[in-house]
């Protein structure tokens, strides 16, 4: 990895067209790092994660990915960008006619690699899809569409992980089991980053390993206390 | 990744499956690519014949005429040479014969049959002349003609075919003009079914680009689907139409101009060319409106 920074916000201000969502956030998330984001609901978490993957470009200030400035990028350096970073949607979106397994080696495919996706039963069995390979995606519980988004995100092994409430209609047994995941993929040096206002998972990820929490206050994002 | 026709064609079906398979669209691609394929070969039979026709009726222009001269039977000779002598002098003409009893009595022999007493009847002479390129000025040949032999008749029977000469070149431009307009009438209608097949497949577009798909793969799922479509529609609208050409009844050589509507030799390859004519247009088409979708999501 190049840069001290994977994901970069430098006095970055972002607006719908209405009144600044975001004003003035500076952050880095270093490569290896574990960050949670919280805030009240409509606080921008989803549109600060957008920002992070160039699904949008800022109004203000400046969004480096992997050392690019966002504004600078063609649709097809934010296509191969993509490919480094993988998404866990806040509603998971798949292709609805093509099989589970299938839905989740899709950034394989697209980026033609489909030679590489023998790990695929592994992949399955360790978010515990094993069984459902070739369930179509309609079929699936919320818990079981959360886990293949979370599979699909990172089967191109990708270097930064972006989850948006990811535990969002989970039991908690279920959340526990999906922040397990993300626990072991930190530890394989991933970098972490996840929208969440359950201040039950925080509390148990900080039992687990250094996750930083980020708070979403009158649109500025701060480091959170740690009396969570 | 290149987005070329023979890229298109090699087999991909990982690409292809990506999009969901959209029965209406491709019906309505088919079905149009088809239809239009099926009225470009009439299109192009018409522009072919009326282009023969003119042809034809533009080398007899160039042809012949015959003067005719009725006259007393003693002063019949000395017209005929003063006629002859003055073909010789005019400008156009390249040649001038006049015909003897035996031709006469063969252009009357359909008529009158066979026993016809030619030299007993009073009977025109008859001068068959030939054209030379530039031709005569047939107004100027008359006037010559009064004045030293008042027997004598032009008998320019080009004249009416003339405008039939130029009706047949306008019939060829209009043919050319149909299969330009049945051509951007497929490319509107190819591009209409594009466009709904991409809104209709927005969510699968943007799981695409997510997942970190460019532009080219995308466009390249949906611009072979509507290639192939359009290849296999107006390769059956061709193949019926081409039946239906060939099994229109033929006459022969002098054959009207409704019974010479076809295809002749060469000329049959000309609608094989529709099918794959159709497939490029169709991918122009889909190329064009996919990108143009995409280009308004981030
Ligand atoms: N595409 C959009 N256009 C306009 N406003 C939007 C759009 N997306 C989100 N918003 C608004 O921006 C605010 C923040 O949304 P979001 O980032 O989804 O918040 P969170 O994820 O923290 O709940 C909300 O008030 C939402 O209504
Ligand atoms: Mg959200």
């Amino acid at each position: 990895m190049g840069g001290l920074q994977v994901i970069a916000f430098e006095n970055v201000g972002f607006n719908y067209g209405g009144g600044e969502l975001l004003s003035d956030v500076t952050l880095r998330l270093a490569p290896g790092s574990f960050h949670f984001l919280t805030g009240p609901s409509g606080a921008g978490k989803s549109t600060f994660l957008k920002l992070a993957y160039a699904e949008l470009r800022p109004t203000a200030g400046r969004v480096s990915i992997f050392d690019r400035d966002a504004r600078m990028m063609t649709r097809d350096d934010v296509a191969m960008s993509r490919r480094r970073i993988g998404v866990v949607h806040q509603d998971c979106q798949f292709l609805d006619h093509l099989p589970l397994a299938t839905n989740v080696t899709l950034p394989l495919t697209v980026a033609n690699r489909t030679g590489d996706a023998q790990d695929l039963t592994a992949l399955l069995d360790w978010v515990g899809l094993g069984k459902l390979a070739d369930a179509l995606p309609p079929s699936l519980s919320g818990g079981e569409r959360q886990r293949a988004a979370l599979a699909r995100a990172i089967i191109m092994s990708p270097d930064v992980i972006l989850a948006d409430e990811p535990t969002g209609n989970l039991d908690w047994e279920m959340s526990l089991r999906l922040l397990t995941l993300l626990v072991e993929l930190s530890r394989m040096g991933k970098t972490i980053l996840v929208a969440t206002h359950d201040m039950n998972l925080i509390r148990q990820a900080k039992s687990q390993l250094a996750a930083r929490v980020l708070r979403i206050q009158n649109r500025r994002i701060q480091l959170a206390g740690a009396d969570l | 990744m290149k987005l070329t026709l023979p890229a298109l064609l090699a087999p991909d079906r990982q690409a292809d499956r990506v999009v969901p398979p959209s029965g209406f669209t491709a019906q309505l691609t088919s079905f149009t690519a088809g239809a239009m394929a099926f009225l470009a070969v009439f299109a192009l039979a018409l522009s072919l014949a009326s282009g023969r026709l003119a042809e034809r009726w533009a080398s007899a222009l160039a042809g012949t005429a015959t003067i005719r001269i009725s006259a007393p039977p003693e002063q019949l000779d000395t017209q005929v040479a003063t006629v002859l002598a003055l073909l010789s002098t005019t400008p156009g003409v390249a040649s001038a014969r006049a015909l003897d009893t035996a031709e006469q009595r063969a252009l009357l022999e359909p008529w009158f049959g066979p026993d016809l007493p030619v030299d007993a009847l009073p009977l025109p002479r008859l001068i068959e002349m030939t054209e030379a390129s530039p031709g005569y000025d047939s107004q100027g040949l008359r006037l010559r003609l009064s004045a030293e032999a008042p027997g004598a008749v032009l008998d320019d029977h080009t004249r009416w075919r003339r405008p039939m000469a130029q009706a047949a070149e306008r019939l060829r431009l209009l043919g050319g003009l149909s299969l330009l307009l049945i051509a951007g009438a497929t490319a509107a209608m190819i591009t209409l079914a594009a466009n709904a097949a991409l809104s209709a497949n927005l969510p699968v577009i943007r799981v695409l680009r997510l997942v970190g798909a460019k532009d080219a793969y995308i466009v390249r799922a949906f611009v072979r689907r509507f290639t192939l479509r359009a290849l296999t529609g107006a390769g059956i609208g061709t193949l019926i139409a081409m039946i239906g050409v060939a099994l229109l009844p033929r006459a022969d050589e002098a054959g009207a101009f409704l019974t010479g509507l076809g295809f002749q030799g060469l000329g049959w390859l000309l609608p094989v060319l529709l099918p794959p004519l159709t497939a490029l247009v169709a991918f122009a088409a889909t190329r064009y409106a996919a990108f143009r979708t995409l280009k308004g999501l981030t």
